[in-house]
């Protein structure tokens, strides 16, 4: 009995009128996924890394998410404070396993910081970045226990830590760290890529903030 | 049977969508908004005609190796754990959702925002079966509070104003107090957005659509603003992506050229806020017990060691990826082939003057706009929406724009003459209705064709009330489903009724 599957790839090969032999066909699409040749790199993110971060965080501005830049990870618990003071917002914060995260010294602040994923009740998150594109101001964030994904949507207020020396200049860029860490072809459950807090322009196309996601984005840049 | 249509009525549809005074002023926000966003946003990107370019070629080349590039992104989803399936049309498409969500006794399914379970009719089906689907983009769900199709396939709700969408809240969401202010567009954002999270986290399936799939890593891509469309796909159990064949690219580096072309081509922004890639369910660790505060107290390294070896904390325990057809294949290597590089942007429609004038109700089906006077005909026959081509003033806005650099002029122009040379027939079926008459005209031949063609159909159509290809004339089945054969012809059948009389 045919399948719909078997029905689906003949059909394919039906309209484009390949049969029989091919080998060649098959080594064109193995190479190309082997290769994964780049294609077109804008020019704006081919400068050093002290533009790139100028780039990024004017771009950041640009999506309306605010930006603040410290020295180090010890910094990271008083300009979270200082942020949800600032914002009227109660001092409470849900964060990951990430150990960047975790060596921060919360104990120094007010801070009421519990540990894990979200369950819909949470105000305040933190996650920490894998990068951040400066072509777009765009935050690149992978899933894992470190740095769940529903902290990226759930809460009304999202906190991303970005590590200076994690700021590259094109979407192309993010591939190479991704294929380290978990092989070529390979990918973590989700990547999310994330250029601002949510919106939406349903209502007569006007844009207003905070649809489904989170209505504010701060991003913390460290070490620069 | 797709999505219900009524092309076939398109100038008794435009003839009163123009009448419509409350429609053509709402409509004035396409143009207003998204024609001079688009423009800055591509000139901003100085490289944005190569771009163009270099995307063509990129599913050109896709096109060419289709076949090829899905069995290797089935390959990589099963790796990851996912499960595949293949829907020949909409029906088996909402077939296999159904027993997806059976499966785990769904009550209720979020939706994000896709115009492919749109197309199959998904939501009435899902529905009449007895499980709930809830839209959770704002603009899709307000037309699913009004019953109503998407108008404008990035802004489902465009052809509305907020005085009908705050009547269709009060009128809907009893549950609030009667008296509450609406009149600010923020409190009908943030009402809604309250009413939905309630229903977020209650779904037992999540299902979207596809902006991308990627060969190299089996993964699925969505686009949005809003982030509905990821808490539809991380909150549930199961999370059920459909997609059509054509939204394969082949690598990482391939879908991020494109990419760059979307969100501009779109809303004129240079990326959109969320673009997620998913690849399989949640990944299972040594440890699966979640992240306690007592981990705090251990050191970092050991955490670390320890996060390594544990799963994700979040995400769906499932994750099922249904690939239709529903004609598509059946235009790949011929004259609608470019069609499907089609990255469902818009920018055709919101350049398009008579878009402009009737906006996108009056097309009939799912797809309005130049993209949709090209597709439609294509999926669901030139017999029923041959009247779309013509709703088309030959100005080539919509090409210039078209980030695919798709020749939709050209396209509809094309459907046009089929129509007018073959009196709405597309030319393949006339060719076989000319056999027909040739055979018909001696009944010996016809009798014995018709008998050995049955059988043939009856073996391929085997165990399916139909069946949309068929070997040898799958330019016919695309336009027509064939009933499977009953098992003899009507010559045959009346042969031998009128003998036992
Ligand atoms: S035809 Fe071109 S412009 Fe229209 S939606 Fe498709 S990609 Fe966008």
């Amino acid at each position: 009995m045919t399948t719909s599957r078997d029905n689906l790839f003949a059909s394919i090969r039906r309209s484009l009128h390949v049969k029989g032999d091919e080998r060649l066909r098959a080594g064109i699409v193995e190479d190309r996924l082997d290769r994964a040749p780049k294609g077109i790199i804008p020019d704006r993110a081919q400068i050093d890394a002290p533009a790139k971060l100028a780039l990024l965080l004017e771009k950041l501005v640009g999506v309306q998410a605010t930006t603040a830049v410290l020295a180090d990870y010890s910094e990271v618990p008083a300009a979270v404070a200082d942020y949800l003071r600032a914002n009227n917002l109660p001092a409470t914060l849900k964060r990951g396993d990430d150990p960047r995260l975790a060596a921060c010294p919360w104990d120094k602040t007010a801070l009421d910081v519990s540990v894990g994923r979200s369950d819909g009740g949470d105000l305040n998150a933190i996650s920490h970045a894998e990068a951040g594109i400066a072509e777009t101001g765009t935050m690149a964030l992978i899933s894992g226990p470190e740095n769940p994904t529903t902290l990226n949507f759930l809460p009304d207020n999202h906190i991303v830590v970005l590590s200076a020396t994690d700021v590259v200049g094109d979407l192309e860029a993010i591939w190479p760290r991704i294929r380290a860490k978990y092989g070529k072809g390979e990918m973590p459950r989700t990547v999310n890529f994330i250029t601002g807090p949510s919106r939406s322009g349903d209502i007569e196309q006007t844009i207003l903030l905070g649809a489904h996601g989170p209505r504010r984005l701060h991003v913390l840049i460290v070490g620069a | 049977m797709s999505a219900q249509s009524t092309a076939h009525s398109f100038k008794a549809n435009a003839t009163g969508a123009m009448a419509d005074a409350q429609l053509t002023g709402n409509l004035k926000a396409v143009r207003q908004n998204f024609i001079d966003k688009r423009a800055k946003a591509a000139s901003e990107l100085p490289e944005f005609e190569a771009l163009r370019e270099n995307a063509k070629e990129i599913k050109n080349h896709t096109l060419a190796h289709l076949d090829l590039y899905l069995e290797k992104y089935e390959a990589k989803v099963t790796a990851s754990g996912g499960y595949v399936h293949f829907a020949a049309d909409a029906e088996e498409a909402r077939q296999i959702t159904l027993d997806i969500c059976r499966k785990v006794g769904a009550k209720t399914v979020t939706k994000g925002k896709s115009m492919i379970t749109e197309e199959v009719g998904l939501n009435a089906f899902l529905e009449a079966n007895g499980v709930t689907p809830v839209e959770t983009d704002l603009g899709e769900y307000i037309i699913q509070l009004r019953g109503e199709a998407p108008s404008h396939i990035i802004a489902p709700a465009v052809h509305l104003n907020k005085e009908q969408i705050e009547s269709d809240f009060r009128r809907v969401h009893t549950h609030l107090d009667a008296n509450r202010d609406l009149t600010e567009k923020t409190s009908l954002l943030t009402e809604a957005r309250a009413v939905l999270r309630e229903k977020f986290l209650v779904a037992d399936v999540g299902i979207t659509g596809a902006n991308f799939l990627i060969a190299e890593t089996g993964t699925s891509i969505i686009v949005t603003n809003e982030g509905n469309g990821d808490l539809t796909q991380v909150l549930p159990k199961v999370h059920v992506v459909m997609a059509s064949i054509e939204k394969m690219v082949p690598t990482l580096e391939d879908v991020s050229q494109i990419l760059r072309l979307l969100a501009r081509s779109a809303t004129g922004q240079e990326m959109s806020v969320y673009t997620t890639l998913s690849t399989g369910p949640r990944r299972k660790g040594a440890f699966s017990s979640e992240v306690d505060a007592g981990s705090r107290e251990e050191n970092a390294t050991k955490k670390e060691a320890r996060a390594q070896a544990r799963g994700d904390v979040d995400g769906p325990e499932e994750y099922h990826v249904i690939i239709l057809d529903n004609g598509r294949s059946a235009m790949l290597g011929g004259e609608f082939q470019d069609m499907l590089r089609c990255i469902r942007c818009a920018a055709c429609m919101n350049h398009c003057p008579v878009y402009h004038q009737i906006g996108g109700h009056a097309y009939g089906w799912i797809y309005p706009g130049p993209m949709g006077s090209v597709l439609t005909p294509s999926l669901i026959g030139v017999d029923e929406a041959g009247h779309l081509p013509n709703a088309s003033t030959f100005c080539g806005r919509c090409e210039s724009v078209c980030p695919m650099k798709i020749p939709l002029p050209k396209m509809m122009r094309h459907w046009r003459e089929r129509e007018f040379e073959r009196n709405l027939n597309p030319a393949i079926a006339r060719y076989g209705l000319g056999l027909w008459a040739f055979f018909a005209r001696r009944p010996k031949l016809y009798a014995l064709s018709t008998r050995i063609a049955m059988k043939a159909m009856r073996l391929l159509g085997r165990g399916k009330g139909r069946f949309t290809w068929l070997l040898g004339a799958s330019a016919w089945t695309k336009y027509r489903d064939f009933a499977v054969p009953e098992g003899e012809t009507f010559q045959a059948k009346w042969k031998r009724e009128r003998g036992v009389k």
